[in-house]
Formats: C-alpha cells, structure tokens, sequence
C-alpha cells in the first residue's frame, strides 16, 4: 500500500453516515460549496505562481538564467540576488524560476503515465474475471517487491540517465500503487448496492459498467492525480540529486540540488532553495489534492 | 408490583420519603445557538423506572450523557437542580465527576459490538469500574467480574469471560455490558435504547434482566423511541418532544389515555394491532398533480409498454400467483471451509395483488430469500416463478427484459442510489430503463413528466428533484427509492426492510404510502422485516421463518391469533405489546 | 474456533495453540507466495538487464571505449557464460540465485554475495531505527495534539503533512546545515559512532513519521468518538486512560499493517541518505552499481531487498493479526 492508497481509501468512503432523520443539510466545511479555508487559499495562490513560472517565467525572473558572472560567484542571498548566486554567478532565484518548467512537466508528464497505466491495470484486471484478475494481481505483488525508488533505479540502469528516463522510471514506479488503488475501487463499487439496484432494474452488464461502475471507480482519479504530481515531482528530483535524471546544467530543481550539493557547507543556499520549492510544490499538490477530495466526498 | 410500589406500601406513612436516585429540575443542555434540551424535570425513586420516550432528534439521549456529565464537548448544561442520590452533581470538576461515573451511575448503550471495545476480553472491561473505583486487587477483581456477569444471567461465566465482544452472541454482548455497567452495584442504572440493535426474543430477555434489576432495587432511566418496549418495564413514561417534556404518567395513562398531541401521533403510528389499511400517519398535502395532457402522453407510452411485456407472459394460464417460490435452497461456503444454510427447502406464494409477508430475525434466512426472489443470487436448487412463467431457471439475458415486472425497495437506501445522482437523474434513469423512446430522447417531455408524476405518486414536491440523496431527510429517500421502483410500472414490490432504519412516525407515512399504492396501482407486495407489528399491519399471508426455513404459513388473522408452531409461539410472546 | 477456558485467564499453551491456528495456514499460503514472488523478481531483472545496450562482457573488462582484444572478450564470455543460449544462462542464473551464488561483481573485484551482506548490516541498522523514531514521533504528535482542540488538532495534522512531503535529499542537506554547520553539535558526514547516526535516522524518520501520523490520526479521532469509549468515559475512565488502554490500540491498527510498506519506502529512502551523508550500506552499493552498470551487484541488491520487503510484510501481517483478532469479514454475503 502507499501513501496514495491511503488518501484514495478515505475518499472512496461515502460521505458521513450521520442519519439526517430530518433532512439538516450537510456541514459548511464540505461539499462543493464549502468555503476554503488559508491553507487552501494558500495552495491555490502557490500553485498559480508556479503555474505562471512555468508558462512565463520571465514576468518572474526578468534576468537571463544563463548569465554568467564569475566576479560574484558564491554570493549569498542579498537584495541583488535573493536566492544568492551560484558557482558560476548565476542567479539562483531566476534558475529557480526556470526550473518550474522543467519540473513540473517532468513531474506531470509522470503521472499521467503512471495513472494511465495503472488505471488500464486495475480495470482490466477488476472487470475481465478472475483469472485476468489473479494473473495482474501476481504480477502487482512482484513489482511491489521492488520498493520506492528501485523500480525506477532498475529503469534508469537498463536505459541511462536523463529527463527522459527519469520520467518514464518514476511513471512506471507509481503505476503499480495506481493500479492497485483503481481495481480496489472498482471491486468495491461492483459489489455495491446501487450496482445491484441498476442489475434489478434490468440493465443489461455493459450499461451498468458504462453508466455507474466506470464513472464511480475513475472519480478518485483527480484527487489521486493532484496527490502524485507532488510525490512525481519529488522523485523524479531524487532522481536528478543523485545523478541519474535530468543533467546539470539543466535548470530542474533536483538537477540544482545535485550541483549544490558539493558546496553544502560554504553555499548552503545553492541547494537549500531549490529543495524548498519542491517541497512547497509537494505540499501544495497535497492541499490541493485534500481540498478537491473534501468538496467531492461530498458532492 | 414493582420494588418501589412496594416500599411507598411499606414503609409507614409519615415517614421520610426514600432519596431520590435521580432529581432534575428545569434542565437545559445547548451546543453554540441550538438548544437541545429544554427545562426538563424528572425524579427517580430507587427501584423505580422510569423511561423516556421520544423520536430522534427529541433531545433524550442528550438529556442522558447529561446526567453522566458526557454531554460533549461544547455543550452548555444549566439546571436548578441535579443530583444522584440526594447529592448534587451540579458544575461538578471533571475529576469530581470521574469519581461518580461508574460508581453512582451506570451507563448502558445500543449495541454491545459497538459499545464494548471490541479489542479487549469483556472481562477486562467489566473490570475496568473496579479497578478505577475500588481498592481490590486483581483475582479479587477476576472474582467479582464473574459474579457480576452471573448476576446477569450469563451462563458459564468463566467460559466467556475471555473473549471479546466479537466472540458472543447478541443477548450474551448485551449482559455483559449491562454487567459493565452494574460492577459496582450502582443505585441508578441509565439504560439509552438498551434493546434496539437485539433480536425480539433476546430483546425480550434483555427486559426480563432489566426488570430484575430493577426489583433488586436499582432505579433505571430507560430510554427509547420504542413505546411498547417501553410499556413493559416503565412505572412511569415521560414523552419527550423538542427537548421538552410534553406529557408524563404511569403507562396506563399515557398509553391508555394520551393527551398530548405529540404522544397521540407516535401511538397512531405503532402499527401493533393496528387493522389492515388503516392509517397510521396523518394525512399530508400533496402537490396538485402536474397537467393531465402530459401525463397522458406519458401514460399512454407506459401503458402500451406494460402491455407489451405482459403479453409476453401466456395470458391463458394467466396465474393468480405473482411470485413463487418452490423448494429454495441455498447455501453458503465460510472462510474455514463451513457450510451455512441461508435458505433451507423455502416455498412460498405471493397471491396478486396482496401482500406476502416474511418475517423472520437475524440470520433467519429472509435476506437470501428477497435476493433470491429478486434472482440476484442463483440458488443451489428449486425455482422461483413470476406470473406463473418461469423467472430464475431463465437465462440473465431473457430474464432482463421481465425485470421490468418487479422493482424492489431497500433497506439502505441511500447504499442503492449512484452517489454521484441527483434525485432527477435516477429517477430519468428509472424511467428511460422501462421505456426506449424515452430512452433515446426521442419522448424527452414524456419522460420528464413521468418523473414529476413518479414524485406526485409519492407524495414528494418537485423542489427535491436536484437535490441529491444525501440531502434528504430518511423518509424522502425512501420516497424516492419507492418512486424508482415504480418507475417502470411494476406489478410485484419487494420490500426488503424498507422501513427498519426510519422513526415510528416517519416509517408510518411510508407504509400508509405502500398501501395507498398498492391499492391504486394493483401491486403484489413481498414484504420482508423482523418486525412483528409491522408484518402484522401490512399482510395479506404471512410465512415466518427461522434457521433458513418457512416454520409457519397462512394468513396474517391465523398465524397471529392462533400460531401452530413453537417458535411463532415464542416470537409472538417476546413482542412487547402497548398494554 | 476459540477453546473452552478453565478459568478467567487462559493458559499460556492453549493460547499459543489459538495463535497457531490463527496463523497457521494463511501462513504457508504466505510462505509459498514469497518464493513465488522472489522467483519472479529474480526473472524480471534477468530480462531487464538484457536489455541493457552494449556488450556485457566489455563492459566486465572496464566499460564501452577501453581497449580490449578480442581473445579477452572471448575469455570473459566463457568465464561468464555469456556465450550460452538465453534459456541456459538463465537457468544457470536461477540455479545460482538458489544456492546463494549471486556472482561476482563487474566493477569491484569481489563476489557479490560478501558484498552485500556486508553492507546489509548498516542499511538495516538505518531502517529498524528509523521506523522505531518515526513511530516514536508520530504517537507523540498525535497523542499530544488530538483531544486539546481544533487549533491542536490543526497543527498536528499541518505538521505531518509537511513532514511527510519532504523529500529525503532536501531533508539531509537542510539538517546538515542546521546541526553541523550552523549548530556545529553532528557531525555532517557519518561517523562510525552513534553520532553519526542520528542525522541520517531523522532524515528517513521525519517524512514516514508525517506519513504514519496521519494515519494514526484519523483512527485516533474514530476511535475517540465511538461507543466504547463513551462506555468507557462513563465508568469513571479519564483521558490518559481512555487513550492508552482503548483508543491508542486502535490508532495504531492501520499503522500496524503498513510497517512492511513504510519499511520498504525506507530502503528506497537509504539510497539518498546513504549518499548524502556517506554511510556504507546498501543503497550506495546500490547507486554506484547503477551508475557504472554493474549488473551482478544490481541482481544482488535487489534480490536481498526483495527477501528482505517480503519478510517484513510477512511480519507486519502477523503483527496486524496479533493486534487485532477480529476476523476479517468476507464478502460472500452471509445468510440473513
């Protein structure tokens, strides 16, 4: 199980079971028009930044990430620099901004691989029978054996480092956790009571899967899609820190963080920053993914 | 005669009057702006019982934790006077009330599985009030725990007192709560729908304890929304309504003579001895019904529709039978390799247009039969035939085009609806299943008025259509699942425990509706419940069944003036009656 | 099913009876799937390796580029046997993988299994500590924060969000910089000491406490508000003893049953922490060899981490079914 699971079993849970024997509307802090609360609001207005560095990183960092100016190499954050310069006098904060880019495709561009593979999975193996079922589940249980990042090292030593490889290795570690969680759904919301109510108001399999399996079993996806860009994005930095993702000179965060990690106790802020933009887009991708699940448990 | 009559008779006049066990004056209990509770006063003599009743939402199992100081977090308790045993307990420290709780007063709950940790031996449980509030040491404490659950007529204490609440049956999980609650021996015993979650022979045990109890002198405030339950063990009933008090005295009198409109309402909905047809509920409003052309339109579409699948069936040998059952059996595989007989040689016949009831309690078999009437589950052997035509022997693919002949009403509810529905688009759903033109869009306004008819039907106002499920109050929801089940004009209902999970009077209106409807429409209902006087209200016929078999048949009058066999014999005393 | 007790309290050899029989079949059911799954690893990264580019038996001889005569190659594909068919070379591989022979390193002049097992010892230390601090630390908040109000509870739960979100190599490098070079009181690459060890245990620690506090604390607040505890509350129970003797037990619960994932996400995080603050132990065996492509060494780590993942699930498994007896409920419908 990962921590995806987890998230993805606790928004699969119908809304709060308190019995409104005389119809009290549901509480002001969820269902589609519940009030955000700071943190959210936080999240939302984080993740429109990184959004906009992205997309127009220049209306960020107006300077030239590339420029290089030996005479103030090493500099620690100031006015002039904010997140300090690098070893070649970079400007750290404009390279920061830059790798928003760089990072976030990488860590999208994971997921959707991971949740496309890992959705085709669990469906296939929740609605072909039980022998399907047995087999993907078999073949599940050995690629969980390969635990966190190794699936992915394993990917990187048979087709060598890079963005490229970091993306597909982190896409095809986080398929398993994905295809688990779908076929859980679907196996539950199969033998659920409104499926059977559809089966004795006579609709034939293929509506029933169709009309109320699919739509209920791919409803987790967003949340869980919004939760593991995060988690992709701190993996695939991983990735890049030791060496085998994206290359420096590459503005990705990780890719930064490796380059720092040689000056850590002279030039603390060379890594220091870009670890904290992952970890604040982590922890934004969390709000938000909590935020969207809340408003649909109960929707 | 209870304990407390008794001693009032005894002790000679003139003499002190006996402590209170419990004395409340003008007790209010709030959370933020809501007032819950209002100016409630009660006194309890010991050996005295005296329950509260009200439906949910009243206020009384509040006014209960407030006697504990459990009230919750937040809530706002005010009184002139509150005191156990002639000792004030009022704004008393949390570390004060610690000391009473358990000791001065018991606490009993709903639901032993729930009420018990489920991961501790009941023996330690039980032995927690000793350990907290005595000085004895640990085989002293074994030694007490297994009288107390002797006291409570559990047999073989020192087999039981081991396992956890998971390992015992229903009745044995509720004494040993009630021992929890007893261990030390305290002078008021509050007791908060003690009976609900329980079989109605257990039930029935459960109140023999509770009375024994209360003979040795042991006051008890019992509350419940169940007014026969009540009956039997009260001294004194008060009825509880919007927090407040509304009507207080001796069974008899409320029962007998109620004058509160509130208690006159909850009697009229108890459907014990209540004749077939009658009303239970007031009558309600309804909407005017939408304009007559469009449900021609759609009427006309439904009738033809109906018409077509009925002349699928052989009209010659027409059959007076609806549903019937030959020679069910069905059995189930346990994790261990065990066999469990759900459904053992069952026949049964559901005449049309009456009503077929089933009763039966936990474990009886009644579920697997309603599954497979609804040929949800294939049994192992025997047939089930609707309209005299074959109906489970048939293939899924032919079967499916007939399912339109039977719709089937839930238990849960709110489980059998998509989450994801409003209430107009499961109902457009139901529609479009029973009629293609709607389906494809070609009849759109025929469907939607169709919907609002469907609501119309059962008495529900077209402001719920965008609502969603969640939203509705429980008796709307069961609304709208009946409304469903009507959608593709059926001629056979089953009902599954549609009204177990509704209040008194709530469930009332929706079994006025099911009647009302099955007169209008013709219905052939299958009704299934553990609830006697419920069973009692609506059947025609009535089959009980225990242990996976039917043990009696025959029509409602018979079976439950004169039962034949012993274990109809023995359900029907354990039903508490109103006097 | 349970046996008729003698007394209140159960012997101890009927109760070690009723355990054996609690887990005694799912068990060999176990057992049997963990050799299956360790043969499919086994077969997986043998098939994955081949499709490594570039020639195995250069690459033994000092990689793509470096001179080397063909007579060499042809000794080495012999030695190796590279020159066998897919199917023989994959037996073989099976054959040896069976007996314990994981080969002999490419890069370093050693047989893999020494290896690994010498660098197994400090990875595990790393683990079983950081799971024990992250347990520590995620009882402490949550028992701390719930039951004291919503402002409580909002950190608590802030905390471990946070906490959870925070990437192994950030983390390292951030309590490098905070302990040795600002407070100067750890050492900022690993000792042999203890010392040494305290900065890499938090690292890994931190983000799994988050992780198992969130867990633990949703079933904390269920358990907290349900039935028995109101029960027990009215037997005169105060809070301490409301938490420790029910609610903390069913906290845990979840938590219980993820210690075999939570420890191999430990393992994946030892490969950044090892790094960083330069232990010897696994996972830097584990990078260098993918980094230079050392296939043997790979295999090997891989495997031991496989045994290692499955053993601890077996364990946490057994774990979860000791702390909570219940059966779990199947889904064939029972009667009613």
């Amino acid at each position: 199980m990962s921590e995806l699971e987890i998230t993805a079993a606790a928004s699969a849970r119908p809304g709060d079971q308190d019995d409104q024997q005389d119809g009290r509307p549901g509480s002001p802090s969820s269902g589609p028009r519940a009030r955000p609360s700071v943190v959210e609001i936080a999240a939302g207005l984080l993740a429109l930044f990184l959004l906009v560095a992205a997309i127009a990183p220049r209306l960020l960092a107006p300077g030239d990430p590339l420029a290089i100016d030996p005479l103030s190499a090493f500099g620690a954050p100031s006015w002039s620099h904010w997140f300090g310069t690098d070893e070649s006098g970079r400007d750290i904060y404009t390279r920061v901004i830059d790798g928003a880019r760089d990072s976030l495709v990488i860590g999208v561009s994971a997921t959707l691989i991971g949740l496309g593979l890992g959705a085709v999975l669990g469906t296939v193996a929740g609605t072909l029978g039980t022998a399907v079922d047995f087999t993907v589940n078999r073949f599940l249980e050995v690629l969980f054996a390969f635990p966190g990042l190794l699936l992915a090292l394993l990917f990187i030593l048979v087709f060598g480092p890079g963005a490229g490889s970091a993306i597909v290795a982190v896409g095809l570690s986080t398929a398993p956790g994905y295809a688990r969680i779908i076929r859980a759904q679907l196996l539950r919301v199969r033998s659920s009571a409104f499926v059977e109510a559809a089966t004795v108001q006579g609709l034939g399999r293929g509506r029933i899967l169709a009309r109320h399996i699919l739509p209920n079993t791919l409803a987790p996806l967003l949340v869980l899609g919004t939760l593991g860009v995060g988690q992709a994005i701190v993996w695939a930095a991983a990735l890049s820190y030791l060496g085998l993702g994206a290359q420096p000179p590459a503005a990705e965060w990780g890719a930064m963080l490796a380059a720092g990690r040689t000056y850590i106790t002279s030039a603390w802020w060379m890594s220091f920053f870009p670890g904290l933009f992952i970890v604040l887009t982590a922890v934004c991708a969390t709000a938000l993914g909590r935020a969207i699940e809340r408003r649909m448990r109960h929707a | 005669m209870s304990a407390a009559d008794a001693t009032r008779l005894a002790a000679p006049a003139g003499g002190p009057p006996p402590v209170p066990a419990l004395a409340v004056r003008n007790l209010s209990v709030g959370f933020g702006s809501q007032t819950v509770v209002r100016g409630v006063s009660l006194e309890l003599a010991p050996g005295e019982c005296l329950a509260i009743v009200g439906e949910s939402g009243s206020g009384k199992s509040v006014t209960a934790r407030s006697l504990l100081g459990l009230a919750g977090a937040g809530a706002q308790v005010s009184a002139d006077e509150l005191s156990l045993t002639g000792e004030s307990v009022l704004g008393l420290s949390e570390s004060a009330w610690r000391r009473r709780r358990g000791r001065d007063v018991g606490l009993v709950l709903q639901d032993a599985l729930a009420s018990l940790d489920p991961l501790r031996p009941i023996a330690r449980e039980i032995g927690d009030s000793l350990r907290l509030h005595t000085r004895l040491d640990g085989a002293e404490r074994d030694r007490r725990v297994l009288e107390v659950l002797a006291a409570v007529g559990l047999p073989d204490p020192e087999l039981y007192a081991g396992r956890r609440s998971g390992e015992l049956s229903g009745g044995q999980r509720q004494r040993a709560l009630i021992a929890a609650a007893l261990a030390l021996d305290p002078p008021l015993l509050i007791a908060d729908e003690p009976t609900t979650a329980l079989d109605v022979t257990v039930q029935a045990q459960v109140l023999d304890l509770l009375e024994e109890i209360r003979d040795r002198g042991t006051a008890i405030l019992l509350i419940s929304h169940d007014l026969a339950v009540v009956s039997r063990i009260a001294d004194r009933i008060a009825v509880m309504h919007d927090g407040r008090i509304v009507e207080t005295g001796t069974p008899n009198e409320v029962l007998g003579h109620p004058s509160h409109p509130e208690t006159r309402r909850m009697l009229a909905a108890v459907p014990v001895d209540k004749p077939r047809g009658s009303r239970l509920a007031p009558v309600i409003a309804t909407q005017p019904p939408p304009a007559t052309e469009q449900i021609d339109d759609a009427e006309r579409l439904f009738v033809a529709e109906r018409t077509r699948a009925a002349t699928g069936m052989t009209p010659a040998t027409g059959s007076d039978l609806a549903l019937e059952g030959i020679g069910l059996n069905k059995t189930f595989r346990g994790p261990h390799g065990t066999v469990q007989h759900a459904v053992a040689d069952v026949s049964f016949s559901l005449p049309r247009g009456r009503t077929l009831g089933i009763v039966g309690e936990s474990g009886s078999g009644k579920t697997t039969t309603a599954r497979l009437a609804l040929a949800l589950t294939a049994a192992d052997s025997g047939e089930v035939r609707l309209l005299g035509e074959p109906w489970s022997a048939l293939p899924e693919k032919q079967r499916r085009a007939r399912r339109r002949l039977v719709g089937a009403v839930y238990q849960d509810v709110l489980a059998s609806f998509d989450p994801r529905l409003s209430v107009r688009e499961i109902l457009r759903h139901a529609v479009a299943v029973a009629a293609p033109d709607v389906r494809d869009g070609t009849n759109r306004r025929a469907g939607e008025a169709r919907v609002g008819a469907l609501l119309n039907d059962v008495g529900l106002s077209p402001t719920l259509l965008d609502r969603r499920p969640t939203d509705l109050s429980g008796g709307q929801r069961q609304r709208v699942g009946i409304a469903r089940a009507l959608a593709s004009r059926p001629q056979i209902l089953i009902c599954d425990e549609p009204v177990s999970a509704l209040d008194v009077s709530v469930q009332a209106q929706v079994l006025d509706l099911l009647d009302e409807l099955q007169r209008e429409l013709a219905l052939s209902l299958l009704f299934i419940s553990h609830d006697l006087g419920v069973i009692q209200h609506v059947s025609d016929q009535v089959a009980v069944m225990h242990a996976g078999r039917i043990v009696e048949t025959g029509s409602a009058e018979q079976v439950f003036a004169a039962p034949t066999h012993p274990y109809t014999q023995a359900l029907l005393a354990a039903v508490p009656r109103l006097l | 099913m349970a046996e008729p007790l003698t007394d209140a309290r159960s012997t101890g050899g009927q109760r070690v009876r009723r355990l054996g029989a609690r887990i005694g079949w799912p068990l060999t059911r176990r057992i049997g799937g963990a050799v299956f799954v360790l043969w499919a690893v086994a077969t997986l990264t043998f098939f994955a390796v081949r499709l490594i580019p570039g020639d195995p038996a250069q690459a033994i001889l000092g990689g793509p580029g470096s001179q080397t005569s063909p007579e060499a190659l042809a000794a080495v594909r012999a030695e190796y046997g590279l020159d066998q068919p897919v199917i023989v070379q994959y037996l073989a591989q099976l054959g040896r993988l069976a007996t314990g022979d994981l080969g002999r390193s490419y890069a370093l002049n050693m047989d893999v299994g020494p290896l690994v097992l010498s660098q197994l010892g400090g990875t595990l230390l790393l683990a079983v500590l950081a799971l024990t601090v992250a347990w520590i630390l995620a009882l402490g908040l949550a028992t701390w924060s719930t039951g004291r109000g919503r402002v409580a509870r909002r950190i608590g739960s802030g905390l471990e969000i946070v906490a959870a979100a925070l990437p192994h190599f950030w983390l390292a490098t951030t309590l490098i910089v905070v302990a040795s070079v600002w407070w100067g009181i750890l050492p900022p690459i690993s000792t042999a000491d203890a010392r040494g060890l305290v900065l890499p245990v938090l690292t890994l620690a931190i983000p799994l406490a988050g992780f198992l506090g969130q867990v633990m604390r949703e079933s904390l607040t269920t358990a907290l508000e349900s039935p028995f505890v109101l029960s027990a509350r009215a037997r005169g129970e105060g809070e301490r003893g409301v938490l420790w003797r029910h609610a903390l037990r069913h906290a845990a619960l979840p938590a219980i049953g993820l210690s075999g994932w939570a420890f191999g996400s430990l393992i994946s995080g030892a490969v950044v922490v090892e790094t960083v603050f330069a232990r010897p132990g696994l996972g830097r065996t584990l990078l260098n060899a993918v980094t230079v492509r050392d296939v043997p060494v790979v295999i090997g780590v891989v495997m031991v981490v496989a045994l290692a993942y499955i053993l601890m699930t077996i364990l946490s498994d057994l774990a979860s079914r000791l702390a909570d007896p219940r059966p779990t409920t199947s889904t064939a419908g029972g009667a009613q």
